[in-house]
């Protein structure tokens, strides 16, 4: 329960108290009473949860991107995140029951950057991907934008956040990959007609890395920039243990690999060298001195 | 004795050869970058110290993703020494570290001794309390480059180290438990002018994916850490201690609690680190600190330095130890 000091991204360290638990498709949704993680929080964070209980065997959180964020007052602030069932860590916690404690770090990570003034934008997730999009979309409304999404999965029961994308923009696509719901097809697919319809001017994506580099391809093709925000294994969150790099190119065009957990999870998706994911490319800042000698 | 006396404060000052400390609590090279992210969560001049991530002379990219598997109380790492660099570091870490307070202990690694040399002489004149020449990370290209498996090649960085580096502040050799005998490795290093030693640096070990049927992280091998080692740690320390018992030893391997790091100091450690526990709390280090007080109160000693060692003592001088004390204590 250490509060931080001072900082512009001031992180807590809390027990929440788990207030609701709903399934919907393959995913469980959690809402839990978190005033600290709610406080700060902006669209695009995530939080990283223990697992396992006190006497775990399983040492490294588990990060979810954060959604359905109500600051509240001091103490009634919940916040929402959505776990899609993965391996043992993940097992358990959909086996929490409400009213138990979860341990939780958060609000962690850069969040989406927002236009300066209200512009046309276009919103697209994959699977439990669009769980960010959707405060980040009242966000956007809130500000005068034009929001226009796109929700997508492989099949029905993977889809996340189509109600709740319904309810607050009214117009929604939905696609899957083999037509279980919604046009069949990639998500990416109506992202063309979408950005030339609203004259969009940016995109923001979240879901699996193939398909934001997919999105990231879509945007470049209309020259309009894509902030997309990326799910890599991580083992701290903070931003201490260096594992969840992604090799990414600077502002001053040299790539490094850069913590997707502090510098991200948001990335311009421009910038992330997708291709090169999983390999040490030899033009990479620092690459030279790997060499064995 | 009427009332049972009021329980002390501990003590907790301890000294890694001259350097003194607040506390024996530090942090884990590796663990904790160059100490900003955990000022988050706790002020870095509450610690004994910080240890810093390795710093080499260049940037270096360290190795590609995946660079991590969680396995039983442990983790396997592949980061491989990514870094910025010792310019980078003595521009922008060390200063901000200095700001807010902490004693900084600067962890150096090399590719081979003159590259350990140039960076104790780079580091001569900025007022550092600490060097620990990490000689022993299982995440190198070639296994040959692991200095702390061969007792002369430790040797000889140690001795390079010591020689070019600042005389008055300690140099510390970080050794690997992958080795046949540990006391040997800390003979050589002593004997070369260590002033302390560090242990114990990651187990090199492996997970294979068994779905993609491939090993599961990108440099294929990795240095194991959290409570799983634990056990090998405490070992490596006793023995240690046996082998060069005038050397202050600074512990680590799966420290979690208090009463983890007191099996530590126990065995003969003068202060310990906490690691990978950071990643599951981040404000372990701190709150190893307290619990570790509260084990040492409980227990009765008045002082950290006390309990250094303790568990090399038969149930003879522990029971005369007590003794006394309760003697001063009542006096």
């Amino acid at each position: 329960m250490t509060e931080t000091r001072d900082g512009a991204h001031p992180v807590v360290h809390e027990m929440g108290e788990i207030f609701d638990i709903t399934r919907f498709g393959e995913y469980t949704q959690f809402t839990v009473v978190a005033p600290g993680v709610a406080r700060a929080f902006r669209p695009g964070q995530f939080v990283a949860v223990a697992v396992g209980g006190p006497d775990t065997a399983m040492l490294l959180r588990r990060s979810f991107a954060l959604y359905g964020v109500k600051p509240g007052t001091e103490f009634a602030g919940t916040i929402q995140f959505v776990v899609a069932v993965r391996g043992a860590g993940t097992g358990w916690l959909v086996n929490q029951k409400t009213g138990a404690r979860l341990d939780l770090v958060g609000p962690l990570g850069t969040p989406f950057p927002l236009p300066r003034e209200a512009v046309p934008v276009v919103l697209v997730g994959g699977g439990y991907g669009t769980a960010p999009l959707i405060p980040l979309a009242e966000l956007l409304i809130a500000m005068g934008c034009e929001v226009e999404m796109i929700v997508g999965a492989g099949t029905a029961r993977k889809l996340f956040g189509e109600m709740q994308a319904k309810r607050l923009i009214g117009k929604v696509t939905v696609t899957t990959d083999d037509g279980s719901a919604g046009q069949r097809g990639r998500v990416t697919d109506p992202m063309p007609s979408a950005i030339d319809r609203l004259g969009a001017q940016i995109v923001y994506g979240c879901g699996p890395m193939p398909m934001l580099r997919a999105v990231g391809d879509v945007a470049r093709a209309h020259a309009i920039p894509a902030q997309v925000a990326v799910e890599e294994a991580m083992a701290c969150g903070i931003g201490v243990c260096m594992t969840c790099v992604l090799p990414v190119r600077g502002a001053d065009g040299v790539s490094r690999f850069v913590r997707s957990c502090v510098e991200g999870p948001v990335f311009e998706a421009g910038r992330v060298r997708w291709a090169d994911v999983g390999t040490l490319p030899a033009d990479l800042f620092g690459a030279d001195a790997m060499g064995g000698r | 004795m009427a009332a049972p006396p009021q329980r002390p404060k501990v003590d907790m000052r301890t000294s890694l050869a001259g350097f003194e400390l607040p506390n024996p609590v530090l942090t884990a090279s590796g663990c904790a970058a160059s100490g900003r992210e955990l000022d988050q969560f706790f002020g870095v001049a509450e610690l004994g110290a910080v240890v810093t991530k390795s710093i080499m002379s260049r940037p270096r990219s360290g190795r590609p993703t995946p660079r991590m598997a969680e396995t039983p109380s442990g983790m396997l790492n592949s980061i491989g020494l990514q870094g910025p660099g010792i310019d980078s570091f003595l521009a922008n870490d060390l200063p901000w570290l200095r700001a807010h307070g902490a004693r900084v202990v600067v962890s150096i690694a090399g590719g081979h001794t003159d590259e350990f040399v140039s960076l104790a002489k780079r580091l001569y004149h900025h007022g550092i309390d600490m060097i620990e020449v990490n000689i022993s990370c299982p995440n190198v290209e070639n296994r040959g480059q692991v200095f702390a498996c061969d007792a002369i090649a430790a040797a000889r960085v140690i001795s390079a180290v010591r020689r070019a580096a600042n005389p008055n502040v300690p140099v510390f050799a970080k050794l690997s438990p992958d080795v046949t005998d540990i006391g040997y490795i800390a003979r050589a290093v002593t004997d070369a002018g260590a002033d302390g030693i560090s242990l114990i640096n990651t187990l090199l070990g492996m997970v294979i994916d068994v779905d993609a049927m491939r090993p599961a992280l990108g440099g294929v091998t990795g240095g194991l850490s959290g409570p799983a080692i634990r056990p090998v740690a405490v070992r490596c320390v006793w023995q240690v201690h046996k082998s060069v018992p005038h050397l202050p030893l600074l512990g680590m391997g799966g420290i979690k609690t208090g009463a983890d790091a007191l099996q530590f100091v126990f065995a003969g450690a003068s202060a310990v680190s906490v690691g990978t526990a950071v990643f599951h709390d981040p404000s372990a280090p701190v709150r190893v600190l307290a619990e570790l007080e509260n084990e040492l109160a409980r227990r009765g000693f008045g002082s950290f330095r006390e309990a250094i060692g303790f568990a090399h003592r038969s149930p003879a001088e522990q029971a005369e130890f007590f003794a006394r004390r309760s003697v001063e204590v009542s006096a």
